[in-house]
């Protein structure tokens, strides 16, 4: 229940700072409106449209979930939760709060995407559905992770999208991947292996987050 | 009454090549007052993290026990009260709303007689719905005593604690520190006479330089 306390803690500061969801907004709305506007209208073949919402969402992610470190690390506040909670704690807290934030931005992403791109039709939806959990899943392990480490660094902002690419890019070209075969309708069995490259890359992403959060975060 | 007993062991901490003290050993082992004093830049606030278990030593290492058992490093959060001026609380709550949350990421029960009666200790009874930037950096600086305290804790650290304060808040720092220190390990890192004439015994920083 620690955990879930911090991530209370982070939602009603969130509620009364504003600090992520104003950002995150009002970038999925700018990227959607140049994406829309340079498009016109184009048709645009279906593997470039997949390619499309996966940049959006990465350039949002980049631009949002950072703040589950660094706002505390700006504020000053960090050392409280030094105080206060068990690494192990603060990072499943945080985690949970990037989770839920990694969601709710993917699922008005996608709304609004389907509904401005006429070409984003997703003919196979249990893969598009397994795909997006588990992409949001392996987004927001990696992005909490690589908040923590970025944290304490001097270029915050420009740091975090540098450090992300590497660490992202097997989970972006998969779900890139994946997204392309919901769209063709490709079948459940003959996207399983990416499935589970993907369902991999999450749980090594968990596992060495836990192992490395402890020593991130003391020094 | 508590048992917290306190080991230090050959404790050396440098930042790069800067060397802030070396071969530092101390035992804590009967509650009191204790201090830590040194010019500005001489490694208090370094050394008062370390206890607490917020910085790593470079070499060297300190034991905390508590009724003859080691304290896991893991656990050691529960047991320290912690007062400086470089912690900030959530501006963004009330007084209230930071009680409650600490206590719920802590795993406390939320005592709202203690917090009530701590807050009415540190002058800050009438204001505990306001939001804490809206506080004086005193104001501030006593809801940290709040905070130090909330969880009843075995040791208490305070790094400067009656900076900012007024002397009114100064004369009820002291009487806490001297409560506390009847039955629990208190540590004050400070420059301020009037903080270490309160200290039984005192570590200055100069001499572990070399």
């Amino acid at each position: 229940m620690k955990p879930y306390a911090l991530f209370k803690k982070d939602y009603h500061s969130e509620l009364r700072t504003r600090y992520a969801i104003n950002s995150l907004v009002m970038f999925i709305i700018v990227a959607l409106s140049v994406i829309l506007f340079s498009i016109g209208n184009e048709k645009i073949p279906q593997n470039l449209t997949a390619g499309l919402l996966w940049v959006v969402i990465f350039f949002s992610a980049m631009s949002g979930l950072s703040r589950a470190f660094v706002s505390e690390e700006e504020r000053g506040t960090s050392l409280i939760l030094h105080l206060i909670a068990a690494p192990t704690t603060i990072f499943s807290g945080k985690l949970l709060f990037n989770l839920i934030l990694v969601f709710l931005m993917n699922i008005i992403i996608t709304i609004l995407y389907s509904v401005l791109f006429e070409e984003f039709i997703i003919r196979n939806f249990l893969l598009f559905f397994l795909t997006f959990i588990l992409s949001n899943i392996g987004l927001a392990i990696a992005s909490t992770i690589i908040a923590a480490i970025i944290s304490k660094a001097g270029a915050k902002g420009t740091l975090y999208p540098v450090l992300s690419f590497p660490i992202l890019l097997p989970l972006i070209l998969i779900s890139v991947m994946l997204t392309s075969y919901s769209m063709v309708g490709t079948s459940f069995a003959d996207a399983v292996i990416e499935l589970a490259v993907l369902a991999c890359y999450d749980v090594i992403m968990l596992t060495i987050s836990y192992m490395l959060f402890d020593f991130i975060w003391k020094d | 009454m508590n048992k917290h007993f306190l080991n230090a062991e050959k404790l050396t901490k440098k930042f790069g090549r800067r060397l802030i003290f070396k071969d530092l050993d101390f035992k804590f082992l009967e509650n009191g007052i204790y201090g830590i004093t040194g010019i500005n830049g001489s490694g208090k606030s370094t050394l008062i993290k370390i206890i607490a278990g917020i910085i790593s030593p470079s070499s060297g290492k300190i034991v905390h026990n508590l009724d003859d058992k080691v304290i896991d490093e893991e656990k050691l959060h529960n047991y320290i009260g912690f007062v400086a001026p470089y912690l900030i609380m959530y501006e963004e709550f009330s007084a209230w709303e930071n009680l409650i949350h600490i206590s719920n990421i802590r795993g406390i029960k939320f005592n709202k007689e203690l917090f009530n009666s701590l807050l009415d200790d540190f002058l800050l009874l009438n204001r505990k719905n306001d939001i804490v930037k809206t506080y004086s950096s005193g104001m501030k600086q006593r809801l940290k005593f709040i905070f130090a305290l909330m969880h009843s804790p075995t040791i208490l650290l305070f790094d400067e604690p009656t900076s900012n304060l007024d002397n009114e808040g100064k004369e009820t720092v002291y009487r806490i520190i001297n409560r506390e220190g009847k039955n629990k390990i208190v540590i004050i890192a400070s420059n301020e006479r009037s903080d270490l004439e309160l200290c039984s015994t005192k570590i200055k920083l100069e001499d572990y330089k070399k």
